[in-house]
C-alpha cells in the first residue's frame, strides 16, 4: 500500500467521470418519472376544445362553460357596459393589458375580446385560484358608489372590470385570463383553440 | 479561492457533527468499516438487494398516483398507466420486472448464506432477521400480484387466503375476516392495496435497517468462513479487513452496473419473461365466475406450492408448505459442522446442498405446470428431499469430513 | 468455484426447461406480424373498426394515440376510423351494451384491447382463417381453433365460406376419431385466399399494436439504455480495478 505508486491523477479523471455518467444517467432516469405527472392522454382528451352556442345569450348574462375542467365565463356586453369599463381605467392597474400572458394577443385590446360584445374569460381569480362572483349592477350598497359592474371575488377583496381587468391595490396581481377561443359563427365559438390566420 | 470554499464546507461539517454523528455514521459504517477483501461473486447480491428495494419504492410511489384500488376500477388503470400516463409503461414495468429480480437476488443471496455458513454464530440473529425479512417480502409480493386485478391476480389470491381455511376450528372465520366478503372482493383489494403500498413496506425498511445494524456489529462473513476480526494488526483494524468504502463501494457498483443490464434487457425486450413475470391470464379483468385452465401463482412462490400440491392432505398440504419456510430459519442451529464454509466442508455436505439446490429448482419448475401424477410424483420425491436436506443436517453436518480452516483468508 | 459453475449452468437450466414447456400443443400457423409496418397496421385498423367494433369494445384504446403511433392527420383520423360525432381523444368504446350482447350471442363479446396478450397473435391470426361451415351451430359456422365458438364469422364477406375437411381415423382403444386436416372453399368471398390472409395478418398486427401501443418505443429505447450501461460498466470496472491495486 506505497502511496508513491498510487496514480491520483487517473484516480480523479476516473471518479470525474464515473460521477459525470453517474449524475446524467440520473437524470435521464428522473425524466420518466417527473414526465409521468404531466396531463396524461385521457387528462389532455377531456381537455379538448369545447364548442358552446351563444345564439340564447341575452345582453348583460353571463354563462359558464367548462373548458379543462376550468370554468369560463362568456358575457354579452353591450356599449353602455363598455362605456363603464373606459371609465375605470385609471382606477386599473394594467388597463392596456401589457401583461402578454393574460391573453392572446388577438384579445390585446381595449375590449379584450375578439367581439366586443361577447367576453371570453377563464372564471378563477388571479390571486389564489377562487372564483370571483359577477356584479354587474352599478353602485351596490356594498360596493360603495364608484362601483360601475364587475367582478368581486369573495376571498381576498379583488377586484375586475366587465373586462376582467383588476383594479389596483387589491390583492390579485393580474387581470383574468382570457383563453384561446375564436368564432365558427358569430353565435358559435370554440374555446381552447386560436382562431386560424389571424 | 477553492481553499476557502472548503475551509467553508469544513466548518459546516464541524457544526453538523457537533449537533448530529455525521461523521462517525459515515466512518462506522462505510470508511472505517472493515470487511474482508475475499469477497467474490455471491457476495453482490446484499448491496443488489437494496438497489431493488429503492427501484421497488420509487416506481410504487408513482405507480400509486394512477392506480385505482377497486374491483371497478383496478385493471382499467393498471391499462391506464400502461397507456395514457406519460412513461407509465416503463414506471409499471420496471415495477413488475423488479418483483421478479427481487426474489432472484434475494434467493441468490440465501444460497450465499448456506455457501459460506453465514447464518453461523455469531450471525444467527442477522440470519433471522434476514429471514423475517423474506416472509415480509412474500407478503408483500402476493399482495402486490392482485392488484392489477387479473385472473391469475383474482384466482391466485382465491386459493392462497383459502389456505387458512384448512386451519382447524378458526380457519374459515379467519379467511372470511382477510378477505372481508365471502369471495376475494372489492374490500379485499382495498385493503391489500393499503397492506402493499405502506403496511409491509414499513415493515420491510425497519427490518433492513435491524439487518444492516446487525451486520455492522458482527461484521461479514466470507468465502473462507473466517472471523476476521481474529486477526488484528496494531492498529487495531483487521488485517484481512479492507475498508468498505472506497473499496467495497467501487466494487459493488461494478455488480450494479451488471445487474442494471441484465434488469434493462428484461424491462425493455422481455418484460413479460415469458410469461413468467406477467402472466397471459392476467391480461384478462377478474372473473369471479369463471377459473382459467390453469393456475399457478408467480414463478416466486412455485417452489413452495408444489410442496402444498404434494401432499394429499388440505391441512398437512399447509402445514409442509409453511414448515418449508419455517425450517429455514433454524439453520442455524441445524448446522452442526465444525466449520462454516463449504470450501472446508466435505463431500457429504456438498452432495446434500446440491440435492437440495435442484429439489429446489425442480419444485419451482413443478410448481408452475399442471398436476399430472408424473409431476405429483416428482414433487413429493423432491419435497421429501427438500425437506431431508434440513432435518437430516445435525446427522450428517457433523460426520461429515472437514479441512482445517486457514489461518488468513484467501486472496489471490 | 466449480460449484459456482454448476449453481449457474442449474439455474440457467431451468427457466428454459420452464419455457419450453409453456408452448401451446395446438398446431397454430404463423402470423408473422411487423409492428414497424404502418401501411399494415394502419389497413389493419380499417379492418377492425369496419369488422369488429361492432360488437367487440376497444375501450382502453383512444384514437388520437392511433393517430400519434400510425401517423395519421386528425383528418384522416376521423375519415378512416370515428364513427359519426366520435372525438379524437375518445376510446374505441361501442353502443351495444354486454347484457344485449350476451342475450344476442350467448355470451358477451370481450373487449379487444389487451386480448392479444392473453391468446397471442398466431392463435388470433389461425383462429380467424379456421371457420367451416357448421349447419348444428347457432351461426352456422364452427371454428377448429375455438371450438364450438359463440362468434359468427364476422369476416365472412372477405373470405367466403369453406368447409373442413375431416379425416376419421381409429385411435390406440378403438375409438373412432375425427380431425380436421385442412379447408375447401366453397363460396368464394370478395378476397382471393393470399388477398384474406394478409388482411387477417394485417388485422392481427394492428390488434398485437393496440394490446401494448408502447412496444416500439419501449424496443427503441432498450437500445440506447443498454449501451449507456456498457459504457457505464467499462467505466466503474476501471474504477475498480485503479483501486484495487492497493489490496494485496
Amino acid at each position: 500500500m506505497s502511496s508513491d505508486e498510487i496514480d491520483y491523477g487517473r484516480r480523479r479523471m476516473l471518479i470525474a467521470a464515473t460521477t459525470a455518467m453517474g449524475g446524467v444517467g440520473a437524470a435521464y432516469v428522473a425524466t420518466p418519472f417527473i414526465l409521468s405527472m404531466h396531463p396524461s392522454a385521457r387528462a389532455e382528451a377531456a381537455g379538448a376544445p369545447v364548442e358552446v352556442d351563444i345564439s340564447k345569450l341575452e345582453v348583460g348574462q353571463l354563462m359558464t362553460v367548462e373548458w379543462r375542467g376550468q370554468p369560463v365565463w362568456i358575457l354579452r356586453r353591450d356599449e353602455e357596459m363598455l362605456e363603464n369599463t373606459r371609465s375605470l381605467e385609471p382606477l386599473l392597474r394594467d388597463p392596456n393589458s401589457d401583461e402578454l400572458a393574460q391573453q392572446p394577443a388577438y384579445a390585446k385590446n381595449e375590449h379584450r375580446s375578439i367581439n366586443p360584445e361577447y367576453m371570453v374569460m377563464i372564471g378563477i381569480c388571479t390571486h389564489l385560484g377562487c372564483a370571483p362572483t359577477f356584479r354587474p349592477e352599478v353602485a351596490p350598497i356594498d360596493l360603495g358608489p364608484e362601483w360601475k359592474g364587475g367582478f368581486f371575488c369573495p376571498c381576498h377583496g379583488s377586484s375586475y372590470d366587465l373586462s376582467g381587468r383588476v383594479y389596483a391595490g387589491v390583492p390579485a396581481p393580474t387581470n383574468l385570463v382570457v383563453p384561446p377561443y375564436h368564432f365558427t359563427l358569430s353565435t358559435r365559438l370554440v374555446i381552447g383553440v386560436d382562431p386560424e390566420a389571424v | 479561492m477553492s481553499n476557502r470554499l472548503s475551509d467553508r464546507i469544513l466548518s459546516l461539517r464541524d457544526w453538523v457533527d457537533a449537533r448530529f454523528p455525521l461523521t462517525k455514521l459515515w466512518e462506522d459504517n462505510l470508511t472505517k468499516y472493515y470487511a474482508p477483501k475475499n469477497f467474490n461473486f455471491w457476495y453482490y447480491f446484499g448491496s443488489l438487494a437494496l438497489l431493488v428495494l429503492v427501484i421497488q419504492v420509487v416506481t410504487g410511489i408513482f405507480l400509486t398516483m394512477n392506480y385505482k384500488p377497486t374491483a371497478e376500477t383496478a385493471f382499467a388503470s393498471v391499462e391506464y398507466i400502461m397507456r395514457d400516463v406519460n412513461w407509465g409503461w416503463l414506471i409499471r414495468y420496471l415495477h413488475s420486472t423488479g418483483a421478479s429480480f427481487f426474489f432472484i437476488v434475494i434467493y441468490l443471496h440465501m444460497f450465499r448464506a448456506m455457501l459460506y455458513g453465514s447464518y453461523r454464530g455469531p450471525r444467527e440473529l442477522l440470519w433471522l432477521i434476514g429471514m423475517g425479512l423474506f416472509v415480509v417480502l412474500m407478503a408483500e409480493a402476493f399482495m402486490g400480484y392482485l392488484l392489477p386485478w387479473g385472473q391469475m391476480s383474482f384466482w391466485g389470491a382465491q386459493v392462497i387466503i383459502s389456505l387458512f381455511g384448512a386451519i382447524p376450528y378458526i380457519g374459515e372465520d379467519l379467511a372470511l375476516w382477510i378477505r372481508g366478503d365471502y369471495v376475494v372482493a372489492d374490500a379485499t383489494l382495498n385493503r391489500f392495496f393499503a397492506f402493499h403500498v405502506i403496511a409491509a413496506p414499513l415493515v420491510l425498511i425497519g427490518l433492513v435497517v435491524l439487518h444492516i445494524v446487525a451486520l455492522r456489529s458482527v461484521g461479514s462473513n466470507n468465502p473462507d468462513g473466517i472471523e476476521i476480526k481474529k486477526n488484528k494488526g496494531p492498529d487495531g483494524v483487521p488485517l484481512d479487513g479492507i475498508p468498505f468504502h472506497p473499496y467495497h463501494t467501487v466494487k459493488d457498483m461494478v455488480g450494479v452496473a451488471v445487474f442494471l443490464i441484465i434488469f434493462a434487457a428484461v424491462v425493455f425486450y422481455a418484460p413479460e419473461m415469458g410469461g413468467y413475470a406477467l402472466e397471459k391470464d392476467n391480461f384478462t379483468p377478474a372473473n369471479p365466475l369463471k377459473t382459467p385452465e390453469h393456475i399457478a401463482p408467480v414463478w416466486y412462490f412455485t417452489p413452495f406450492y408444489a410442496i402444498l400440491r404434494a401432499v394429499p392432505d388440505k391441512f398437512i398440504g399447509v402445514l409442509a408448505m409453511g414448515a418449508a419456510i419455517g425450517v429455514l430459519f433454524l439453520l442455524p442451529w441445524l448446522d452442526r459442522s465444525p466449520v462454516k464454509s463449504i470450501r472446508q466442508r466435505g463431500m457429504v455436505f456438498k452432495t446434500a446442498l446440491t440435492v437440495f439446490v435442484v429439489s429446489f429448482i425442480s419444485l419451482a419448475y413443478l410448481g408452475t405446470v399442471a398436476a399430472t401424477p408424473v409431476a405429483t410424483l416428482f414433487s413429493r420425491i423432491f419435497s421429501i428431499l427438500y425437506f431431508a436436506f434440513f432435518l437430516l443436517m445435525p446427522i450428517y453436518s457433523r460426520w461429515d469430513k472437514t479441512k482445517p480452516v486457514p489461518e488468513r483468508v484467501t486472496f489471490k | 468455484m466449480r460449484y459456482l459453475i454448476f449453481v449457474i449452468a442449474l439455474l440457467f437450466g431451468m427457466p428454459q426447461a420452464a419455457f419450453a414447456a409453456g408452448g401451446s400443443n395446438l398446431d397454430l400457423d404463423e402470423a408473422n406480424i411487423d409492428l414497424a409496418d404502418k401501411v399494415s397496421l394502419r389497413n389493419g385498423a380499417k379492418l377492425f373498426v369496419d369488422y369488429c367494433l361492432n360488437c367487440h369494445s376497444a375501450e382502453l384504446m383512444r384514437y388520437s394515440r392511433i393517430g400519434q403511433d400510425l401517423d395519421m392527420t386528425d383528418e384522416e383520423l376521423i375519415a378512416e376510423l370515428l364513427p359519426a360525432n366520435g372525438k379524437i381523444g375518445d376510446t374505441m368504446e361501442i353502443v351495444m351494451q354486454p347484457k344485449e350482447a350476451a342475450q344476442w350471442f350467448g355470451t358477451a363479446p370481450p373487449d379487444l384491447s389487451v386480448l392479444m396478450r392473453v391468446r397471442g397473435e398466431d392463435w388470433v391470426y389461425s383462429y380467424l382463417r379456421a371457420f367451416y361451415r357448421d349447419e348444428s351451430r347457432p351461426w352456422g359456422v364452427n371454428n377448429s381453433v375455438f371450438k364450438d365458438v359463440a362468434m359468427p364469422h364476422a369476416l365472412w364477406e372477405l373470405q367466403g365460406l369453406q368447409e373442413a375437411v375431416v379425416e376419421t381415423h381409429t385411435d390406440e382403444d378403438g375409438h373412432e376419431r375425427e380431425t380436421i386436416t385442412g379447408f375447401k372453399l366453397v363460396e368464394p368471398g370478395s378476397l382471393s385466399p393470399e388477398a384474406y390472409d394478409n388482411a387477417v395478418r394485417d388485422l392481427v398486427n394492428f390488434m398485437a399494436y393496440v394490446s401494448e401501443p408502447s412496444k416500439m418505443q419501449r424496443l427503441a429505447l432498450g437500445k440506447w439504455v443498454l449501451g449507456f450501461l456498457f459504457i457505464f460498466l467499462i467505466l466503474v470496472y476501471m474504477l475498480k480495478k485503479e483501486y484495487w491495486k492497493d489490496i494485496r
